[in-house]
């Protein structure tokens, strides 16, 4: 399939400002007329519902949780970034937009890059104007900090809570727009299916989760904003409700799925402590501007920490990247501890790896430390049992953040006609591998300051034919779905769905995870296709369907993981060369570097579905970068 | 509905008029409990004081009148006070249909939790004290403005002078928590005095229960006859 | 560690719950509260018996899904912690626990753990935003605020909207909830312009929904994980007396009055 980016034309900097002159615009009184459907109520979709009432269409607005204020969004800490230049210390929309190309190891449209730079500026004042109580100095202006390995300070907080306040600020607006009649929200519903009439995504159908009941929602438009996919690995950061089955069925009608091997480990995590684990906690980013990392250099060294003198401590992020030490992006701060760890180095030969505040705490003192990272510190040790003052931290990467997701235009529409997707759902703006700070700037971006206009475009062109809820269409997607429920409950076999959940979570960490190899990817595929047809074979999901069911809930978003890690496979084995947070160990460089191949790989690839267990079909949208120039990213 | 409707029917307004009217009532019961102190200058003293109460304010106002206005101002406020507090449970009872098996108290006082039935005990205590030392009906030996008499008459029997006793524990207790929740209820809040409310209600209260409770403490103990 | 489960189980708001007796015969002592609950109903699966239903996601103690009353204390016996992040380290070897839902009115019961708080959302709906439409925002930096109302405004911001206040309030009330959010926004100077309207709204709404009135037992604040303070609720009635009894002018915090 021809992939068509619709970029506008003109220098950078003015395409953005440009194509919004070139869209069409719908007249106030027609948007009343206009009915969108948004899935997801996280920084994505709450802020795209409500600025999307705000301008009149008729919105309706579903999530799973039993209220959109608990959308995964609400755990991001650390904070969002954006190129105020407040603090002057040379940060630009040009810089951010350079990082963000640079830092994405040249695997992200240079266009929507740019785009997101140039709106990031406006979100914190959108955000400033909710009531997000953002970080400020004593003179009451806004505070910023350096995050993730950047070397401005561009970075907006709210102690470690940045997206708990972002979401907040966007629910409320939200809220706002439901008390007005603006958007119908429709909680603990979960969409299990997309509309497609002659070509256009015209609608979707959902599950009411706790009468159970099956029901379709026709539209003129619909928007995806599903989040992301890491719970493909089962441990990992995200909510334990996270899955791929919005994108994932969207994909099976046709949405073309981009990067999917293009997975972020997050580098500063609680490690897993036993099998009983649910889930993993992330440890603020931030945390690296003050914590030095280390491993003992002996190995089996099982001293206790302190007793280990400065002489026989290996920083070895200071050692290897002494201009960016503890700093470097995640994906090599977190190949770097695996790959101590692999060497036998972790705290006690386990996968481990210390984050000291020892000199943190001397040269800042411990109030400082406190105000900075204090609810950090506590959490830490809530879980942990802990105390970081006096003991450093223990911490190993963990699954995190998917830059992968459904292939968008410029516009933030998928392959299918009115199918838009934004946040984390979409592949655009990262890369292969997302900055610190940057994921809550482009969920907001898309939705406060993209999709109102390009939706309007969209329905302002597209003909759009009356559907109803009764047409054959949509009474045949719904049926179907009706009938995979059936299914799932109808097995009855002896497996709990969790149980496979952690089998094929675990496959994918040691095959498809921090590094991959051709080997392990071919045996993984043959393994998920196996253990897929078990799944099929021998799951037992509790219950009925016509009742609150959590069971059945996580049946269907397995039975999705099942089919999208394979695609997951598929494309990390084809992607012959390492870029970003994709590392294939035979392309790397003698010192142990990320090996890119420009000349094969510079495409984003984005996969058609061509039946479960069938080989997806590859189309490429080549990368030119005409700003940015390429080159092997270092931070030696 | 306007600010001012909603003031009267929402929970928190009806908090604010048992608020309001607490503390009228406070106002009184220190003010009667000075009074009662001139009890121990002898019969004298305090048959002067319940005449200069009727008489207070002549020539403006006639015999007694004085005293019936703040009389008619108690009568509302208890009146309000009971309408508010009663209303505010029905609302609190209705709010938690089905109960906890069990729901542990961590930070509540048993002053907190007993202001509903330490209300109800106060109020039937004032309606015998009524009978008692001002309509002179429970009275053994009644004589109209002879105060010493009357408390001496009363207190005399030693049950009554203990339930007076345990009346007064029970109010001492119902001011301690009123005062603060008042101080709450009214939105009279500071970081920098905030942690003087506590001991300022239990100062106050343990303050009035012991003026009052030192008439009928010494003459049971024989000390005033 | 050994431990004996009394879990509330009720298969609907209709039918009749009743406390169901467990055993779990072996949980690390480093597991999460409700890793103990994915154990027994892994077990339970294992017997072919339904699992217990109980709302979660993050596991994080930040997304206020969890919550049930645990040895008769919201979110456990340890403080500031949701039941998420409660550890069995806080129990004892052999103890016996009984978990419940929440009980308000306010918040009906969906089915054994979980229940239903729309209600809140409801009275944030009424009036616990900010007016800021997308695209009017004047620069960030334009309105200074103080860093101590700021901090002030996160420490009330921080609620997670889990209910425990109302769980743990004798009276079933809200107020500590409705506190939080009135005092967030009215902290700030963008939220001077609605704040009286606000709050009138915002607590017509909480009657409405019917929670209980405070009595100012403080039960909330020791069960709330984040530590919200009982001071935000004398600053809301203070808020709410001078919106109903000394109204400032329209205009003067009034913008979008009924
Ligand atoms: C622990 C943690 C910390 C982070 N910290 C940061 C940070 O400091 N800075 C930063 O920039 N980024 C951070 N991130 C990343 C960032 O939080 C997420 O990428 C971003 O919030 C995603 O937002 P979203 O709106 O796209 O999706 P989400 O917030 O995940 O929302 C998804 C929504 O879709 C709904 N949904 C999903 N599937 C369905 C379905 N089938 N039917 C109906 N509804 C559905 C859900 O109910 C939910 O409302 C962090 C992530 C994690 C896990
Ligand atoms: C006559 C019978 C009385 C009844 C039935 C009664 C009942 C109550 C109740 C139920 C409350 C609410 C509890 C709370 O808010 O914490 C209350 C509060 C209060 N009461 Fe009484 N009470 C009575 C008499 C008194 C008296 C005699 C006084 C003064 C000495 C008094 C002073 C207060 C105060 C100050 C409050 C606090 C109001 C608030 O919380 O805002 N009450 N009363
Ligand atoms: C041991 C404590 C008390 C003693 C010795 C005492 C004594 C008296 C006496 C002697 C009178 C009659 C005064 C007169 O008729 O001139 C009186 C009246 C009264 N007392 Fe008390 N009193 C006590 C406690 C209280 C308390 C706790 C309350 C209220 C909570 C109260 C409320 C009243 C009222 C309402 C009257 C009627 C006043 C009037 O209208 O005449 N008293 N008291
Ligand atoms: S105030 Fe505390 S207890 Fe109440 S909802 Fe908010 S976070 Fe939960
Ligand atoms: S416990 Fe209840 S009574 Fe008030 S102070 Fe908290 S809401
Ligand atoms: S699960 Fe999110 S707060 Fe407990």
């Amino acid at each position: 399939m021809e992939l068509k980016s619709a970029v506008p034309e003109g220098p950078i900097a003015e395409k953005w400002e440009r194509h919004r002159f070139e869209m069409k615009l719908v007249n106030p009184a027609n948007k009343r007329k206009h009915s969108i459907i948004v899935v997801g109520s996280g920084l994505a979709g709450a802020s795209a519902a409500a600025s999307m009432a705000e301008l009149g269409y008729q919105v309706s607005c579903f999530c799973f949780q039993d209220s959109p204020r608990r959308a995964h969004s609400i755990a991001a800490q650390g904070g969002i970034n954006a190129a105020k230049n407040y603090p002057n210390d040379g940060d630009s929309v040009y810089r951010l937009f350079y990082d963000t190309v640079k830092g994405g190891d040249f695997r992200s449209r240079e266009a929507n890059v740019y785009r997101l730079a140039q709106i990031s500026v406006q979100i914190i004042d959108q955000c400033a104007a909710q009531g997000v109580p953002f970080a400020r100095e004593y003179g009451g202006l806004l505070a910023n900090r350096s995050f993730g390995g950047a070397q401005v300070s561009r970075t907006f907080y709210a102690r470690g809570q940045t997206g708990q306040q972002l979401l907040l600020g966007a629910y409320q607006a939200l809220s706002r727009q439901i008390g007005l009649g603006g958007v119908k929200m429709h909680p603990r519903t979960e969409m299990l299916d997309i509309i497609v009439v002659n070509g256009q995504a015209r609608g979707i159908v959902v599950r009411d989760l706790v009468s159970g009941q099956i029901s379709s929602h026709v539209a003129d438009a619909v928007v995806l904003a599903t989040g992301g996919y890491s719970n493909v690995y089962f441990l990992s950061t995200n909510a334990k409700g996270c899955n791929v089955t919005a994108t994932w069925r969207a994909h099976k009608r046709g949405a073309l799925f981009a990067n999917p091997c293009y997975t972020q480990i997050h580098p500063t995590c609680i490690p897993v402590h036993g099998d009983h684990q649910s889930k993993l906690t992330l440890m603020s980013e931030s945390l690296r501007n003050d914590g030095r990392v280390w491993v003992p250099k002996a190995k089996g060294d099982s001293r206790s920490p302190a007793q280990i003198p400065d002489a026989e401590r290996d920083y070895y992020l200071e050692r290897m990247y002494p201009s960016f030490g503890n700093l470097v992006p995640r994906d090599v701060a977190s190949r770097r501890a695996k790959d101590m760890c692999d060497d036998g180095l972790g705290i006690g030969g386990g996968h481990q790896v210390y984050l000291d505040f020892r000199d943190a705490v001397k040269r800042l003192g411990p109030t400082v430390v406190a105000e900075r990272y204090g609810n950090l510190f506590e959490m830490y040790q809530r879980i942990t049992g802990e105390d970081p003052y006096q003991v450093p931290m223990r911490i190993y990467p963990a699954p995190h953040y998917t830059m992968g997701g459904l292939w968008v235009d410029y516009n933030l529409m998928s392959t299918i006609p009115g199918l838009h997707v934004i946040g984390e759902a979409n592949f655009s703006d990262h890369g292969a591998n997302r900055l610190g700070a940057s994921a809550l700037m482009q969920g907001l971006a898309d939705g406060y300051f993209v999709i109102p206009y390009t939706i309007g475009n969209y329905v302002a062109q597209a003909k759009l034919p009356p559907v109803s809820t009764s047409d054959p269409e949509v009474k045949k997607v719904e049926a179907e779905v009706t009938e995979k429920i059936k299914k799932l409950l109808a097995i009855n076999g002896t497996k709990s769905v969790d149980a496979f959940h952690r089998e094929l979570g675990r496959l994918m960490w040691d095959q498809c995870g921090m590094s991959r190899n051709r080997a392990g990817l071919e045996s993984a595929i043959d393994k998920v296709r196996a253990m897929r047809e078990r799944f099929w074979k021998d799951v037992f999901v509790a219950g009925a369907g016509e009742d609150l069911n959590q069971s059945l809930e996580k049946a269907g978003r397995v039975a999705d993981f099942f089919e999208f890690a394979e695609l997951m496979c598929e494309d990390a084995l084809h992607r012959e060369e390492s870029c970003g947070a994709h590392f294939r160990e035979e392309y790397q460089t003698p010192d142990g570097e990320a090996k890119r191949d420009d000349a094969r790989f510079s495409f984003v690839s984005a996969w058609e579905f061509a039946g479960v267990g069938a080989a997806p079909k590859l189309s490429k949208e080549p990368l030119e970068f005409d700003y940015v120039h390429l080159a092997q990213r270092s931070y030696k | 509905m306007s600010s001012t409707q909603s003031l009267t029917r929402s929970l928190i307004g009806r908090k604010v008029l048992m608020a309001v009217t607490g503390v009228v009532l406070l106002l009184f019961v220190l003010a009667h409990m000075a009074g009662n102190l001139h009890f121990f200058e002898g019969p004298k003293a305090i048959a002067d004081y319940a005449l200069f109460l009727r008489t207070v304010g002549a020539p403006v106002l006639g015999y007694g009148q004085a005293l019936w206005i703040v009389r008619i101002v108690l009568i509302v406020s208890v009146l309000v006070h009971i309408w508010a507090a009663w209303s505010v449970t029905r609302a609190s009872r209705a709010a938690r249909p089905v109960g906890y098996k069990q729901l542990e108290k961590v930070e509540t006082t048993y002053a907190a939790r007993t202001m509903r039935w330490g209300g109800v005990i106060i109020f039937a205590f004032v309606v015998f004290h009524l009978l008692d030392l001002t309509f002179g009906s429970a009275n053994p030996s009644y004589v109209h403005l002879d105060p010493y008499h009357n408390m001496v008459a009363s207190f005399g029997r030693w049950p009554v002078a203990v339930s007076y006793l345990i009346a007064m524990g029970v109010l001492c207790l119902h001011m301690y928590h009123g005062i603060y929740s008042g101080f709450q209820t009214l939105g009279l809040n500071h970081p920098r005095y905030n942690r003087f409310r506590r001991g300022l209600a239990g100062a106050y209260a343990i303050i009035v229960a012991a003026g009052f409770a030192a008439v009928p403490v010494s003459i049971l103990a024989g000390w005033m006859r | 560690m050994k431990l004996v489960l009394h879990v509330w189980r009720q298969a609907g708001p209709q039918a009749k719950g009743d406390f169901v007796r467990y055993e779990v015969p072996d949980a690390s002592p480093d597991i999460s509260f409700l890793e103990l609950l994915d154990l027994l109903n892994e077990s339970l699966i294992a017997r072919r018996m339904e699992p217990i239903a109980f709302d979660h996601d993050c596991r994080e103690g930040i997304c206020g899904s969890c919550g049930v009353v645990i040895n008769g204390r919201p979110h456990g016996p340890q403080r500031h912690t949701t039941a998420c992040q409660l550890h069995l380290r806080s129990f004892q070897d052999g103890q016996e626990i009984w978990v419940e839902p929440w009980r308000a009115k306010a918040f009906p019961l969906v089915k054994d753990l979980v229940v239903d708080r729309s209600a809140f959302d409801r009275v944030i709906q009424s009036g616990g935003f900010i007016t800021a439409r997308t695209g009017s925002a004047p620069d960030a930096n334009a309105v200074l605020v103080p860093k101590r109302d700021s901090d002030l405004a996160m420490d009330a911001a921080q609620c997670i909207g889990c209910g425990a206040c109302v769980a743990a309030c004798p009276n079933a009330s809200a107020t500590l909830f409705v506190a939080a959010k009135v005092s967030h926004l009215g902290l700030l100077p963008q939220g001077q312009p609605e704040r009286y309207s606000r709050v009138v709204k915002m607590v017509e709404t909480m009657d409405a929904e019917g929670f209980g009135a405070c009595t100012n037992h403080g039960e909330c604040m020791a069960a709330c994980p984040k530590g919200i303070s009982v001071d935000f609720i004398a600053r809301l009635n203070r808020d709410y007396l001078k919106a109903t009894l000394a109204p400032p002018p329209e205009g003067a915090g009034w913008s979008g009055a009924a």
